[in-house]
């Protein structure tokens, strides 16, 4: 039935707790040595769908298939995954060589391959003078690698991770999602890892499910998200964006032409669902997209505003403007040296091209209405 | 005094953060002088007074103890039922625990009222409420002899019935004692477990129990700690077959009063207490005592000591053997039940689990209702199934003199003395809690130490300071109220001040600062900020320190004489005397009346936890 390539499919999976679906009908594959991330606010159902591939807790209904085996309601212990719990979950009475060796003993390993393998693998997450230490003697970091470590110490066919950097502090936090993430290529491991940290999936994903109310907003690659969100949430959600308001005038095969609000055409790459002229439509731009133009400048789209507000917030400055007296429009530049940036209360263009004009759907594609 | 001293030394020591003056570490004074007073002064005179005679130095006392081998024979005796008691409260608590710590909040909350329940409920209720169960024509038996498990009444009254009232007494100390260390266990930890491999069996065995093994030990602890002291149980349900050291105490100060030999006794109690204290402390720390965190404490520092090494060496073996037993059986229910993908699973374990644990939670909290249809007989003696109904019993009750005012006075004392013991523990509480004084870990101490002693012997030592104090300063507080509010006082002191510790270490100190910057003084902040929301906390201090002594028997004995007594103290003489339905409806007005402040205290807790 399930392609040996795949190492994870769900299938419709579904799981409601009374009236409240925390999961509806979710699909997802993953290729072997794929690091998928679940990315989406708390209550989106990402959770629930990483306790059910782990056998944490019983779907209502859907399939979960793990290295072409049915898996659905197979016990945690007789399904081939591993798992970084978000407060690693060492055990905190067994030393860390012992917290490696316990799966391995589930497993019957004897006790000279045992020793051998705990060695290899604190040599692999660069720990090895830890080995005889308690759990809690080790540094949120520290902790962190040897959850790793006792979870690709018996080789699952996929390693689940519940926001396992949530408990460090940014700095750590930035060199752990780059340390992980080279860990994941070079194993050859793949990964399922969930997060509300948009920036932590960026880094590390090859691919990355949107969540949103229990359902799969969009999925795919950190490019696709970022610069071809399908819908208003995942425009939202990723980055910062321009959501504006506009009217469909004209429709062809190289662009979308809208009317912005205060008059202002605008021409918007094409759109992957279906518009018709007079249509109402939401597009997106990010701020970063939207340049300052000086005098002379042509780009694809132009409007004139006058600053509300020109903020320094460190490496960007952002410039807030109203288009037609209530629509947000903001831009951002990289801050430099020299840059001669405008006062608020200036008069002047903004400009943006065809291609950073994203038509985005008000529902997710699909959606029930 | 040395507090005083001690403090004035702290304050010229180099630390980082200043520490506080002396002066900050002054409302600790009145808590210790009065401890001075009335329990580590009688406390030491009694034991001096052990190694005296007529005013010499003398061991002849001690001589006594080893040459008649009654009292090394019941000292076996009470170390025989405090073993076997420890062992089965241990046992059967655990699965309750285990039950109440893994519930959902909710329900967790709701289970743990039925075991506060009898741990609240008058301690005499409940061992007449066994005398009502377990007698020959008692309920137990009528129904055993009816469902023909037995062919004639079966004997309660002897080890048996002593067994079984000291169980049900201690064995809520034990489950609250794991509870409190079952919480500190991350619930991630056996799901962890189960995704590296391990099933129910072996996760629970090899993570789960190997963490909770601390509170399991400590529960032991204090219930073994405390049954040595028992003598209520035994007299009441022993049928004068058992004979427990505390009795011999009782008997020497009662009938004979040989205080110098009594003391003897009890310093043979003591250090029994003590030897085990000793023990337990090389096998698992000390430190498991107080409320730190499950992970704190297992395993490291312990490989130090041969006896530690020893303890760690066995419990290895153990927990391999029984890992190894688990997953052999969880092999054999999957040949038999073989695991289905595509099917919901069913748990038996946890089905089995929850009926455990009600079962033993109906054994805490139902036995002490039985006092209830008895006291209610038309007839004239103790009955099942009760004769008729009547109130007859209530009106002896409350045309009593003697049982109304001992009411009034158990109720009097109860409040009096609570109201002693929340004045002078609770600044001391708010002390410990908020200044980094050195020396915090002795002065914790010597405030819990009431709490380590055995009962018996401060009571005996109290009433020997009590005679003295009459017989060379002419103050009277033998058979005086004075006399009871103070040693009760005493007694709730360690409650109080665990009780307010707990609930200050949880008040955002910030919230005061915030009062003062606003220009309050500090006077007004307490009475403002401090007290409001920490009311709920206080009243369960104060209701504890008067549940403490509205039910106390041991010092009441002794101090309360002749016509002013209490209601235990009532109680005790009536059952020692005659058993009567009136002492069950004596029973079930004091189990709704107690029952009644425990629902009142919960209401007034859910209320301040809403606002």
């Amino acid at each position: 039935m399930s392609e040996p390539a795949y190492k994870l499919k769900i299938r419709n999976l579904r799981k409601t707790y009374g009236p409240v679906i925390a999961l509806a009908d979710a699909n997802v594959d993953m290729r072997e040595g794929e690091f998928l991330t679940l990315l989406g606010p708390s209550g989106s159902g990402k959770t629930t769908m990483l306790m059910a591939v782990a056998g944490l807790l019983q779907p209502d209904g859907g399939e979960v298939w793990i290295d072409g085996r049915l898996a659905t309601y197979m016990p945690p212990n007789k399904r081939d995954i591993g798992m970084v719990f978000q407060n690693y979950a060492l055990f905190p009475h067994l030393t860390v060589a012992e917290n490696i060796a316990f799966p391995l003993r589930m497993r019957k390993v004897d006790e000279a391959t045992i020793k051998k393998e705990v060695t290899r693998v604190l040599d692999v997450v660069r720990l090895p003078q830890v080995a005889e230490r308690q759990p809690r003697q080790l540094s949120g970091g520290q902790q962190q690698r040897i959850a790793l470590a006792r979870c690709i110490v018996y080789k699952p066919s996929i390693i689940l991770m519940d926001e396992p950097l949530g408990a460090l502090d940014k700095k750590l936090r930035d060199q752990m999602q780059l340390e992980i993430k080279h860990l994941a290529v070079q194993l050859g491991i793949t990964v399922l890892y969930v997060t509300h940290d948009q920036e932590e999936a960026l880094v590390m994903s090859d691919r990355i499910c949107l969540m949103n109310d229990g359902e799969i907003e969009q999925l795919g690659t950190p490019d696709e998200l970022y610069f071809r969100p399908t819908s208003v949430f995942a425009a939202d959600f990723l980055g910062e964006s321009n959501l504006i308001k506009a009217t469909v005038s004209a429709v062809d095969g190289s662009a979308v032409t809208l009317k912005a609000p205060g008059g202002a055409i605008v021409r918007a790459a094409p759109s992957r669902f279906e518009v018709r002229p007079g249509q109402q439509v939401t597009f997106m731009v990010r701020p970063e997209n939207v340049h300052l133009l000086n005098p002379g400048d042509k780009t694809d789209n132009e409007v004139s505003v006058k600053l509300d507000d020109v903020v320094l917030v460190g490496q960007v400055t952002k410039a807030y403007a109203k288009l037609g007296g209530e629509t947000k429009l903001s831009s951002t530049q990289l801050t430099r040296v020299g840059a001669k940036m405008p006062k608020s209360g200036e008069e002047v263009r903004f400009g943006w091209s065809v291609d950073a004009t994203v038509l985005v759907a008000e529902k997710r594609p699909g959606a029930a209405a | 005094m040395t507090t005083l001293n001690q403090m004035r030394a702290v304050h010229g020591d180099k630390v980082y953060k200043p520490r506080p003056g002396w002066h900050a570490g002054l409302p600790l004074v009145p808590v210790f002088i009065f401890l001075a007073l009335f329990f580590f002064f009688p406390v030491i005179q009694l034991l001096s007074l052990s190694v005296q005679t007529k005013g010499e130095l003398s061991g002849i006392h001690y001589l006594r103890l080893v040459e008649s081998d009654v009292y090394v024979r019941s000292l076996l005796i009470t170390l025989k039922v405090a073993f076997y008691t420890t062992l089965i409260c241990v046992v059967a608590a655990y699965p309750l625990a285990y039950m109440l710590a893994t519930a959902s909040g909710q329900t967790r909350n709701s289970l743990i009222l039925w075991v506060l329940m009898p741990f609240w409920t008058s301690f005499l209720v409940r061992t007449f409420a066994w005398l009502v169960l377990l007698g020959r024509h008692g309920p137990l038996n009528k129904y055993l002899i009816e469902l023909g498990l037995l062919s004639e009444p079966l004997e309660f009254f002897n080890m048996l019935g002593t067994m079984i009232g000291m169980v049900h007494a201690l064995m809520p100390l034990a489950v609250m004692t794991m509870l409190s260390v079952m919480e500190t266990i991350d619930a991630n930890l056996p799901k962890a477990a189960a995704t590296l491999g391990a099933r129910g069996g072996q996760a629970f065995w090899r993570i789960y129990f190997p963490l909770s093994l601390p509170g399991l030990a400590a529960g032991g602890l204090l219930v073994f700690i405390t049954a040595l002291g028992f003598f209520i149980t035994p007299t009441i349900l022993g049928g004068g077959r058992i004979m427990m050291i505390a009795q011999l105490i009782i008997e020497q100060v009662e009938q004979l009063l040989n205080w110098g030999f009594a003391g003897a006794i009890a310093l043979l109690l003591l250090l029994t207490a003590l030897v085990v204290f000793y023990l337990y402390d090389r096998l698992l720390g000390m430190s498991t005592l107080s409320g730190s965190g499950a992970a704190d404490r297992s395993g490291a520092g312990l490989g130090s000591n041969p006896i530690g090494k020893a303890g760690v060496w066995i419990g290895g073996i153990f927990i391999n053997a029984i890992g190894w037993v688990c997953d052999r059986f969880g092999e054999l229910v999957e040949v038999v039940r073989p695991i289905r993908p595509d099917r919901p699973r069913k748990t038996m374990s946890r089905t089995v689990m929850w009926i455990t644990g009600i079962t033993i939670l109906v054994f805490l909290s139902a036995p002490s209702f039985f006092v209830v249809p008895v006291s209610f007989t038309g007839g004239g003696f103790l009955e099942w199934p009760p004769q008729g109904f009547s109130t007859r019993w209530y009106d002896l009750v409350f045309e009593s003199a003697t049982w109304r005012a001992a009411g009034i006075r158990s109720f009097s004392v109860g409040v009096i003395s609570a109201l002693l013991a929340m004045a002078i523990s609770v600044p001391a509480a708010f002390v410990l809690t908020r200044q980094r004084l050195k020396g915090r870990t002795l002065y914790m101490s010597l405030l819990l130490s009431p709490l380590i002693i055995p009962r018996i012997l401060i009571a005996v030592a109290l009433f020997y300071s009590y005679a003295y104090a009459d017989r060379f300063l002419q103050i009277g507080l033998i058979g005086s109220s004075l006399g009871l509010v103070l040693g009760h006082a005493m007694l709730a002191v360690p409650y109080v001040v665990v009780t307010v510790m707990a609930v200050l270490k949880n008040y955002d100190y910030r919230l005061d600062q915030a009062a003062w910057s606003l220009g309050a003084n500090k006077a007004r902040t307490l009475w403002h900020i401090t007290f409001p929301l920490i009311r709920a906390g206080l009243l369960a201090a104060f209701l504890f320190a008067f549940v403490t002594s509205f039910d106390e028997l041991t010092i009441a004995l002794f101090v309360s004489g002749g016509l002013a007594t209490t209601l235990p103290k009532q109680m005790w003489d009536d059952a020692l005397l005659k058993v009567s339905p009136g002492l069950a409806a004596a029973s079930t007005l004091i189990l709704i009346f107690v029952t009644s402040m425990i629902f009142l205290a919960e209401f007034l807790r859910r209320k301040a936890a809403k606002s």
